[in-house]
């Protein structure tokens, strides 16, 4: 065992521990700041897989993206510092034996496959690399994706901003706690039908 | 660096998958489910950039799987967390059981 395979274990032992405590500890801020440590432990295991691109990526979005983005809420919607209720003592047990019994068969499967590592061609994942095949329009490029998740990032962001958008009932009704009904218009559908035919009307003459 | 397996990197994938299952049945809060559900999508980069290093070399299609992947969880985020504020500001609550009527 020399110092590459130790760093691995290190790595992973980190990476388990606090993904396990993210998912177990009782308060929601600390919650999330075990999140932060397994994925900064998940970046590292990328740096010692050599492929720095993605590390510094992760790092960027999720450390400096989505767990901020977790914090924020869960300073909007909750007192941080009070426990959350623990869950059902039948819940835990089943969830318990569902991940064991995911995790053993997974393994078996895996271990029982016996992967041939190519060990030949060297690994090369420059950034240039990397840039050149994803905006490269051949048949080994990755231009359409790139283009269409372009597309999903801009539709996520006017959704985001739609969804969490105030209208204006809830600033009134915020405003003013009981809002008064407006009585409802009579004849609407006369109403409606006469516009529609006095605009038709002309056109057809 | 070959000292260490394929199989052991898939173990810690694997593993960190399981983790991120049990969080998703016993949380009950909206928040920690997201936090739940990041776990799992990490567990599956893991698994595209450890394949595409040690059984194809020569290519780099896991590296943009992992690309895209990380690009569409964090558009997934923001738009779960959107949702999650708007469930808070009209039920005053984030748990799952409270979430009944989750419609425009």
């Amino acid at each position: 065992m020399n110092a590459s395979a130790i760093i691995f274990y290190a790595i992973s032992a980190f990476l388990l521990g606090s993904g396990l405590l993210a998912v177990t500890s009782r308060k929601i801020f600390r919650s999330a700041i075990w999140l932060l440590f397994t994925l900064v432990g998940v970046a590292a295991l990328y740096f010692w897989m050599d492929v720095n691109f993605i590390g510094a990526i992760q790092i960027i979005v999720y450390v400096g993206g989505i767990v901020v983005l977790i914090i924020f809420s869960i300073f909007l919607t909750q007192q941080s510092g009070k426990e959350m209720p623990r869950p059902m003592m039948k819940r835990t047990v089943f969830s318990i034996l569902a991940a064991l019994f995911g995790l053993g068969f997974s393994y078996n499967l895996i271990s029982n496959y016996g992967f041939t590592a190519n060990a030949t061609t060297p690994f090369n994942v420059s950034v240039s690399e990397i840039g050149t095949q994803m905006l490269s329009t051949t048949s080994h490029g990755f231009v359409l994706p790139f283009e269409v998740v372009s597309m999903l990032l801009l539709a996520a962001m006017v959704g985001c901003i739609v969804i969490a958008m105030k209208t204006p009932e809830q600033k009134q009704s915020a405003i003013r706690p009981v809002p008064v009904q407006p009585e409802m218009p009579v004849n609407i559908e006369e109403l409606i039908i006469t516009t529609i035919t006095k605009k038709e009307t002309p056109e057809e003459v | 660096m070959e000292t260490v397996p394929l199989t052991h990197i898939l173990f810690v994938s694997t593993a960190l998958f399981c983790i991120g299952m049990y969080g998703l049945f016993t949380r009950r809060n909206l928040i920690t489910m997201l936090m739940a559900i990041e776990l799992i999508l990490n567990s599956v980069n893991i698994n595209f950039v450890a394949f595409n290093k040690y059984l194809y070399p020569y290519k780099l299609d896991g590296i943009f799987f992992v690309i895209f992947i990380i690009t569409i969880a964090a558009a997934e985020a923001a738009v779960a967390i959107a949702i999650i504020i708007n469930q808070y500001r009209t039920h005053q609550s984030i748990d799952v059981e409270d979430a009944t009527e989750l419609k425009f």
